[in-house]
């Protein structure tokens, strides 16, 4: 990016400025913070944690982000609504039918087995279906169309579940078994975390293995770099790029159901900032990087959950908490100053960004 | 390839996903509400045209796709159409009967269902279903295969009565309120066209097509006669301006107050629409963070003015062009960040800067200086030589004159030498950038004169309003606007204006719709995107843009 403005040196050195000026407010904030401990041990921890979690749910919706911007080299815009439909039709389906009926607390594995089946499948449905009528006839158009197409597709799925389920809040039951939690060197971890961390894992390194290690995973690598050559080497790229679209919406389906467990709540317009959040950790960890997305997500998770009480509140900012977002999106704006590639991504962002 | 006829199976499938996007819109609860919108009285419903719109135009396409000898065939095909889709309909009617499946899905209401039985019992409603909707296929294939000279003139003769059947309700009260009580009660009932007035609609529409089609056939020399007569032509354009000008000005005399009120809501979307048609259209840097401009324009507006306990005390004329400088300001600061950034990266960075913008007023940070949630009240209406100009149709002439400059600013820079810089950035950045073109003061003039218009448009809306939240002034505003110029034409002025009428101007109209505007905008921007990237009213030079990446349609090799 830098190369483009060399003749401008002013520009380089207004957003190095920016840059400089942003990171030198959250150190002073940090130090003022540190200086005044207004807060004990137990609650960094118990921040710290939260913030664990919180990231592990970002981390699995960009692995959708970047799957797809990696063979299509466009932001799936509609991603963060997949992760939406998922979960909302499992609760309102399955999760609380199953709670009046009482099998929920009888069976509580059986039933979140199911619960995250369903979400599973409904978020892959919902995605391949967007994948087939919106986005392939667009493969070849100008980059502002995909891109808009997915805007439209991100709206239109949300209001299509607000059409279907109601716009209110939909409770999701708790799980019995997931109440309370336990200490681990001294830190309290509510159990509900501990499943959303441990899953989250399971499923990133799952992933990762299967992108890496099996065949067809080795197919979305090759269209990934070049679709063309990819389809001579005899590889069918329309199938490469549904699996790609499936195997981000599962991890978008699996991240319902842990985002429901924690907040336990779903709403039709839940996917939306954790789809633009998530996007923002996939370009933090550096687009296109399957560890760079779960790094990202993980890393902004933890920035928004300590960010407030470490540096907001330092600076005297009242109500810190209500600027969560601000940190995300600043986050953003700064990676694509400072490291546009992100924080693992190899390939030079300048083709793309 | 192309020749080959369908075979049953596609005829089912089209029929399978016709049923499928009725059934969807009955679920989602359009259907149950446009059935209160009646269209002929007593008859039929919007809610039944958009229940078998689908099948319709599914038997009308499936048809065309039939070979032209076979005409039975076609029609066959129509009413299997009709009869497969109206089976998802039937299954929704049987279950809701028998289960209670609206605990899961809340707009499967009794009132859905008893407009889908058309009030009778399950199985004679069904009954009657799969016949109407059998029907409506075989109408949809035989419109199809009607030769040319009558096919036109029906379809427009059908399509304007059912359009203005919708707007029977605004129709009514205009004719009521110039013509009287007695016209009123001749023509409708109730809110909607009686059955007689509705056919002999119908009829003149008809036969005015028919007739029309018949003159242009026989005369076709008398157009070239009259383009040779260039003055004529000027002097007629030049009338016909002046009529749109008259027009434009008593236009709140002839529209009303609520209708006035409607224009005012179209008028700020234009200003906006105009001034992101800049930014996306003519620089092509797709900007999703615009109502950040609209909001900063608003606030600055109402502190400055306001006369409860945040305000400054200054008048909507001396607040006016600091309210517009401040968002001039915000759009070139804004843009000095992303002046490195292309397509999406730049997309989703505006939309968090449009984000901020928002949670900023809405934090407790500021809430000292712009009030926070609870926002800024008591802002006063703009004052002229010692009038207040309270009503409608007041702010209307502010908003026209706004929307004329804009009209004109933009007309004028679109040929001018920046407006071609903005064309090369648009096409190839660094193609531009070579050619010498300084990218920096391109970009920063597009955001800049961009959110201009953004401002001066929250400006109004400000005091148009007499009091802002932070509520108003979320992403679906953006989206709004992106929509609009997208429908339009992104690029095109025209485009802009109809955009603004069609989105912003029909919602307001059949209010049923105004809770399903998301999802039209949803699906509107992804058909446009599929069919017809370049709008309504494209603009030239995008048109080929866009459409330079199709390859020439390959020639058939069976």
């Amino acid at each position: 990016m830098l190369q483009r403005f060399q003749n401008i040196s002013f520009l380089d050195i207004a957003l190095w400025a920016l840059a400089a000026i942003i990171i030198t407010v959250v150190i002073w904030g940090t130090i003022a913070t540190i200086i005044d401990n207004p807060y004990n041990p137990q609650f960094w921890a118990e921040t710290i944690v939260f913030g664990i979690s919180q990231g592990s749910l970002y981390a699995l919706i960009a692995i959708g982000y970047t799957l797809v911007y990696g063979v299509l080299f466009m932001i799936n815009f509609a991603h963060g609504e997949f992760f939406m439909t998922g979960i909302i039709t499992a609760t309102i389906f399955l999760a609380q039918p199953m709670k009046e009926t009482g099998f929920l607390d009888n069976y509580p594995i059986i039933s979140l087995l199911a619960i995250a089946a369903v979400s599973i499948l409904v978020s892959m449905a919902i995605a391949l279906l967007t994948e087939r009528v919106a986005y392939r006839p667009l493969r070849k158009a100008p980059r502002l169309v995909p891109l808009i197409t997915a805007i439209g597709a991100s709206f239109f799925w949300q209001y299509f579940f607000r059409g279907l389920y109601g716009s209110e809040v939909k409770p999701f039951p708790p799980f019995e078994i997931l109440k309370g939690k336990f200490t681990i060197a001294g830190v309290p971890i509510l159990k509900t975390h501990a499943v959303v961390i441990v899953s989250a894992v399971i499923m990133l390194i799952g992933l990762y293995l299967f992108v890496m290690k099996t065949k067809v995973g080795k197919s979305i690598r090759a269209v990934a770099e070049n679709k063309d050559v990819a389809a001579l080497m005899g590889i069918n790229v329309d199938r490469a790029i549904t699996i790609t679209f499936a195997m981000g919406s599962a991890m978008a389906g699996i991240a319902g159901v842990l985002y429901a467990l924690v907040f336990r709540q779903t709403h039709f317009f839940m996917g939306f900032i954790p789809g633009i959040k998530a996007f923002t950790a996939a370009v933090l960890g550096g687009i296109g990087s399957v560890p760079g997305a779960a790094l990202g997500g993980f890393l902004l998770g933890m920035f928004e959950s300590i960010g407030p009480a470490l540096f907001l509140e330092g600076l005297g900012i009242p109500a810190p908490h209500q600027l969560k977002d601000v940190i995300a999106f600043t986050m953003l704006v700064l990676v694509l100053i400072l490291r546009p590639q992100g924080i693992l991504g190899e390939r030079l962002a300048e083709e793309k960004a | 390839m192309f020749n080959k006829s369908i075979d049953i199976r596609d005829v089912i499938i089209n029929g399978l996903l016709a049923g499928l996007i009725s059934l969807s819109l009955s679920v989602i609860g359009l259907i149950a509400l446009l059935s209160e919108r009646e269209i002929i009285s007593g008859l039929f419903t919007t809610g039944h045209i958009f229940l078998v719109g689908a099948p319709f135009a599914m038997a009308y396409v499936t048809a065309g796709k039939v070979l032209s000898e076979e005409k039975s065939k076609a029609l066959g095909y129509g009413l299997l159409i009709g009869v497969v889709a109206s089976v998802f309909i039937v299954v929704l009617t049987t279950l809701a009967t028998f289960f209670d499946i609206r605990r899961f899905l809340v707009n499967v209401t009794p009132v859905l269902i008893e407009f889908l039985t058309f009030g009778k019992s399950l199985l004679i409603g069904n009954i009657l279903i799969v016949v109407m909707m059998g029907v409506i296929g075989l109408v949809g294939a035989g419109l199809r295969i009607l030769p040319e000279q009558f096919k036109h003139p029906l379809t427009s003769g059908l399509g304007w009565t059912i359009i203005l059947g919708m707007f029977s309700e605004i129709l009514a009260s205009r004719i009521r309120a110039f013509f009287g009580r007695g016209v009123h009660k001749l023509i409708f009932t109730g809110k909607a066209f009686n059955v007689v007035s509705a056919t002999i609609l119908l009829v003149l529409i008809v036969g005015f097509t028919y007739w029309n089609d018949l003159r242009k056939k026989d005369q076709p020399e008398k157009e070239e006669v009259n383009d040779q007569t260039d003055g004529t032509k000027k002097r007629l354009q030049r009338i016909k301006m002046g009529v749109f000008g008259v027009l434009l000005l008593i236009a709140p005399l002839l529209l009303g107050t609520y209708l006035t009120e409607v224009t005012n809501n179209v008028g700020l979307y234009i200003l906006m629409g105009l001034g992101l048609n800049i930014v996306v259209g003519f620089a092509g840097l797709l900007d999703l963070g615009y109502v950040g401009f609209f909001a900063v324009g608003a606030y600055v507006m109402g502190v400055l003015t306001s006369e409860g306990a945040l305000g400054l005390g200054f008048t909507f004329w001396t607040a006016l062009p600091v309210a517009v400088l401040a968002s001039t300001l915000a759009g070139v600061i804004l843009g000095i960040p992303v002046l490195g950034m292309r397509g999406d990266y730049l997309a989703i960075v505006t939309m968090g800067f449009g984000e901020i913008i928002r949670i900023l007023a809405l934090s407790d940070l500021l809430k000292p200086y712009i009030g926070g949630a609870q926002g800024v009240l008591q802002i006063p209406k703009p004052e002229l030589f010692g009038l207040t100009l309270l009503h409608p149709r007041h702010i209307y002439y502010i908003i026209l004159v706004g929307v004329l400059i804009a009209v004109y600013v933009s007309w004028r820079l679109r040929d001018s030498r920046l407006g071609r810089q903005w064309m090369a950035l648009r096409e190839d950045e660094d193609v531009a950038e070579a050619m010498g073109i300084n990218l920096v003061s391109t970009k920063l003039l597009a955001f800049g004169i961009g959110a201009f218009f953004g401002g001066l448009s929250g400006a109004i809306f400000a005091s148009k309003l007499s009091s802002i939240f932070p509520h108003s002034f979320n992403l679906v505003v953006s989206i709004n606007v992106l929509s609009l110029i997208i429908v339009g034409g992104l690029g095109s002025l025209p485009g802009v204006i109809v955009g603004a009428l069609i989105l912003v101007g029909l919602p307001e109209l059949l209010r049923e719709f105004a809770e399903h505007r998301m999802l039209m905008y949803g699906i509107l921007l992804i058909v446009m995107m599929l069919s017809k990237p370049e709008g309504f009213i494209p603009s030239k030079v995008l048109q080929r843009e866009l459409h330079a990446h199709e390859e020439p349609e390959p020639v058939s090799s069976d």
